[in-house]
């Protein structure tokens, strides 16, 4: 299985990008705005906690650079990714799990439909080209594919949760009114607080998917296997889905696990937008407060996040093409 | 690593110089016919935004919250400024981000995709490897860390990040198609003629490829759009400027829509989502002028007629 | 007659362009009897593989038959939907594309492909589809043990031999080839065409076979059909049109190919290219390449002119100012 070797060696490369990235940042830019960080909330600090944030920042420290990189990814290793200065005295990683699963159940979910309507869709416009149905969708999600994910969540929030106000306009449950528990009422709670934003997302998400999918499914249509298929007198179901739409989704999963860098970003402005208390609406206010430990975990986390989703679509890609496996 | 993208093959757009071809091409589609339009109405908005909008965009001192009036068109914000001319000097600052920003990144990944190409070895090696590495990281995510670490008070951190980060999509479409042209004959007959690389590069393979260095261009205009009105949406611009994102800023900070002002956000929004469009028809044509099979496709009549 | 299969009459195929139609087959009529081999030869672009797609039925948007009848048993197959069609596809007529590396689905094995169309034309069991699957792939002369394989994991020939296979699971009627050997090497060609003979001697079906290589062709064939422009240019038995070809196109073709045994003669090409087939020249389309040619040949279109058993479409073969 050397492509899958190769993949994961493409993983850890980028991880190990992801990685340095952070570590660069905050000492290159202008300004030194670690120290400025740390100026701010040097007196409420216990010593573990301003040493991990010394060693993540490369402050009060006689190490040359490298000795500070060594330093930093021991750290990172043992799981410590700092103190969060704004949510103080909690770690990095438990501020995080706090907020996670809010945005892997808004985004998982998301992009699973997204995942399945877009191909769905794009595979029937495709076989069906010159009908009603095909002359419909590539104008209609060229368009819903280039708004902005932000205004999708305003139009929403506005015409179903302000003026309709068919759902609630903001956060993940009442929190007023609800405490988290495994019953009726706070799922429905939660589901209906979940509407409007997976809706925004989906809008958005969905145009790029769909009209990827047609392109490569007519593409393969094109292709002689499938007019052998006809020649052969298969059934129409069989040579949609056995011999086109197999084929022509393998070079699309590894594209559709990249745009899942974009489903983030989607997830941060939409969060943004609904108040939705997941990690883009953390990340988000972590700058607003300068809480920079936390602002780099929080990168860390979707980037891993990002990458594992590739690598699956990765060995899903091995699974599914034989060649693949031959090819290495 | 497998070819996730599929190379376009580089193709005739209809004969005559480049302008009357890239003319006529944008005439005969429907979709590239409207993309034009629009965006030609919004580089005039740019250009001439005082024909259009009588008053100063940061002018503060009219009646604050005024729903639609024949004085304001669209109303007033909280601080008591024309949101009218707020939304339509925005356009400029917009237009120049979309431009400045898709012309830097799409030069960016010619130069890089192009090169690796033709390079081969280990130059195609270790520039693949840094392109598909920054295809892979998260680019908002990332953005919103350097935003936060600059305090950007200048528009210049927000262009120059967007284009130094995002380039790498690109990249690789042009990088597969140049590695299709690398074998044609007419590259050969350069080589044998003795012409150096450099001038192979830049005289022969990049002008065939025009039709996706436009396409290139034009994608990179539309995500320069996206992630700055993102980044400025989210208050990581310069919010004393006047743009369309920082308009969206003020009122989301205001809470706009809450209290009755839907038009603070909506104008700016609607108007990010015409230009995105924009860009995004223009490029959906591009796409269906430079692979044929794509074009729309007129439903055959059946035709059965027996002759003797 | 009760030996005829295929009657094709009038046949026109055009492609359906935004700059108008550009009618790729132009009026071609031929007819092909039980276990006859017909070859179809010509230049790149004359049109020979767009006529294999509308006898078969395979032509896609832009393409449409917008002329003729193809007459295939007593059927007429022009107008049929696909799922009237499936009814003689494969059972009584099978197709064998130029490239098996294009023509196999690549994410299925062999044999899940084998499946598929015994499966599409019937209810056989499992026992049923890997006997049959078995024995088609020993009539190529293939191991059965490379049903398991993906096609991308045989070598060329063996690709092309397993499509040829595919081909003879119903032992069809007729067998349209186009180009099947092209993209094998000189040797493998030859094996190739052999195993073709052979099976066609055999199991009695009929060949339509579509090539460049007129040589090749000739060994094979009862018929010999020349395309040009989208016309037939010449159609007769094989050896006449070989050893007496009388269209100077046709003559054209044979002067260009070397013969091993003979005087040594110096190779001539047909200097000029094929026209534009959206605006033909007018008058016989061979007009600007022909050496023969005189006034007449640019005003007025030939037609079909039946001589010694072949039809030749040339004026001047027809008045009787070229013979040989």
């Amino acid at each position: 299985m050397r492509y899958v070797l190769r993949r994961l060696g493409f993983f850890i490369l980028t991880m190990w990008a992801a990685l340095t990235l952070n570590f660069l940042l905050p000492r290159l830019m202008p300004g030194n705005p670690a120290e400025v960080m740390l100026s701010k909330f040097h007196g409420e600090l216990t010593p573990g906690s301003l040493h991990s944030l010394e060693v993540l920042f490369g402050l009060n420290t006689h190490q040359n650079i490298f000795q500070q990189y060594i330093s930093y990814v021991h750290q990172l290793l043992t799981g410590n990714l700092g103190t969060s200065l704004s949510q103080y005295p909690q770690s990095v990683s438990s501020v995080i799990g706090s907020a996670i699963w809010w945005t892997v159940a808004l985004v998982g979910v998301t992009t699973v439909l997204a995942f399945i309507l877009g191909t769905g869709i794009g595979i029937v416009s495709a076989w069906r080209r010159g009908s009603r149905l095909d002359s419909i969708v590539p104008p209609v999600f060229v368009v819903t594919s280039a708004l902005p994910y932000f205004l999708v969540g305003i139009v929403l929030l506005l015409v179903f949760g302000i003026t309709l106000k068919w759902f609630p306009s903001e956060g993940a449950y009442y929190v007023t009114t609800d405490t988290p528990g495994f019953n009726i009422t706070f799922f429905e709670d939660v589901f209906n607080h979940a509407v409007l934003p997976a809706a925004a997302l989906l809008i958005t998400l969905i145009g790029t998917w769909i009209l990827t999918m047609r392109n490569t499914m007519i593409t393969t249509l094109a292709e002689d296997y499938v007019r052998m298929a006809r020649a052969k007198g298969l059934p129409g179901w069989r040579i949609m889905l056995d011999y086109a739409a197999r084929n022509a989704i393998l070079p699309n999963l590894t594209g559709f696990a990249m745009s899942l860098g974009f489903v983030v970003s989607g997830a941060i402005l939409i969060e943004d937008v609904f108040n939705y208390p997941g990690v883009g609406f953390m990340l988000l206010q972590a700058v607003g407060n300068e809480d920079y430990p936390l602002m780099q975990g929080l990168f860390l986390l979707i980037t891993v996040a990002v990458l594992v989703a590739i690598l699956i679509a990765d060995v899903l890609t091995a699974l599914l093409d034989p060649r693949t496996r031959e090819a290495g | 690593m497998t070819a996730t993208v599929v190379a376009p093959t580089p193709t005739q757009i209809p004969s005559g110089n480049a302008f009357a071809r890239v003319f006529r091409a944008v005439r005969a589609n429907r979709k590239a016919t409207v993309g034009a339009i629009l965006l030609l109405i919004f580089i005039l908005i740019a250009l001439f935004p005082g024909v259009i909008a009588h008053d100063s965009p940061s002018a503060d001192n009219y009646t604050p919250k005024l729903g639609f009036t024949t004085a304001h068109l669209l109303g007033t914000n909280t601080f008591g400024q024309d949101l009218w001319a707020q939304v339509i000097y925005g356009t400029g600052s917009m237009l120049q981000i979309a431009f400045i920003v898709g012309a830097a990144t799409t030069a960016i990944a010619v130069l890089i995709g192009v090169a690796a190409a033709y390079l081969g070895g280990l130059w195609d090696g270790s520039l693949s490897v840094l392109t598909d590495v920054l295809l892979v990281i998260p680019l908002f995510p990332l953005l919103i860390v350097i935003a936060g670490y600059a305090h950007g008070d200048s528009i210049w951190v927000m262009i120059i990040s967007i284009t130094v980060t995002s380039w790498s999509y690109t990249a690789r479409q042009l990088r597969a198609q140049a590695l299709t042209l690398r074998n044609r004959d007419f590259l050969e007959a350069a080589r044998v003629r003795g012409e150096r690389k450099l001038y192979v590069i830049v005289v022969e393979i990049i002008p065939t490829m025009t039709s996706l260095i436009v396409a290139s261009f034009l994608t990179n205009a539309l995500y320069a759009i996206l992630f700055s009105s993102g980044l400025q949406f989210i208050g990581l611009g310069n919010p004393n400027q006047v743009s369309w994102g920082t308009t969206l800023y003020w009122a989301q900070s205001e809470a706009a829509l809450q209290t009755g002002m839907p038009w603070w956000a909506l104008a700016p929004g609607i108007c990010i989502a015409l230009l995105g469009t924009a860009f995004a028809l223009l490029n959906y044509a591009f796409d269906e002028i430079g692979n044929p099979a794509l074009r729309p496709v007129r439903k055959a009549r059946k035709v059965g007629r027996a002759r003797g | 007659m009760a030996d005829q299969i295929l009657e094709v009459c009038g046949l026109s195929v055009d492609y359906v362009l935004d700059r108008g139609n550009v009618r790729a087959v132009d009026d071609v009529s031929f007819t092909l009897d039980h276990g006859e081999f017909l070859g179809i030869v010509g230049e790149s672009g004359c049109g020979k593989s767009t006529l294999l797609f509308a006898v078969a039925q395979l032509l896609a948007p832009p393409a449409q038959v917008t002329d003729g009848s193809v007459t295939f048993r007593g059927n007429n197959l022009v107008g049929l939907t696909d799922k009237q069609l499936s009814a003689v596809r494969w059972k009584d007529m099978s197709v064998v594309m130029q490239s098996a590396m294009n023509a196999l689905n690549p994410v299925k094995s062999i044999g899940a492909q084998f499946k598929d169309v015994l499966q599409a034309h019937g209810k056989p069991s499992k026992q049923e589809v890997h006997a049959r699957s078995a024995e088609v792939m020993r009539m190529v002369g293939i191991d059965p043990v490379h049903l398991r394989s993906y096609p991308h994991q045989l070598s060329g020939g063996m690709r092309q031999r397993s499509m040829i296979a595919m081909a003879m699971l119903f032992t069809p009627d007729l067998v349209i080839m186009d180009e099947p050997t092209s993209a094998l090497d000189v040797v493998a060609q030859r094996a190739l065409m052999l195993q073709i003979k052979e099976l066609q001697q055999q199991y009695g079906f009929a060949v339509i076979f579509v090539t460049h290589d007129m040589s090749l062709v000739s060994h094979f064939s009862d018929r010999l059909m020349v395309m040009y422009a989208g016309q037939i240019d010449e159609l007769g038995r094989t050896r006449a049109v070989f050893d007496h070809p009388r269209h100077p196109y046709t003559r054209g073709l044979l002067d260009a190919f070397p013969s091993i045994r003979g005087p040594k003669a110096a190779l001539r090409g047909i200097p000029g290219n094929p026209p534009d087939l959206g605006s033909p020249p007018p008058g016989c389309r061979f007009n600007p390449r022909c050496q023969h040619a005189v006034d007449k040949c640019f005003e007025t279109e030939p037609a079909l002119f039946g001589i010694d058993g072949s039809l030749v479409r040339c004026l001047r073969v027809a008045d009787g100012s070229i013979n040989q």
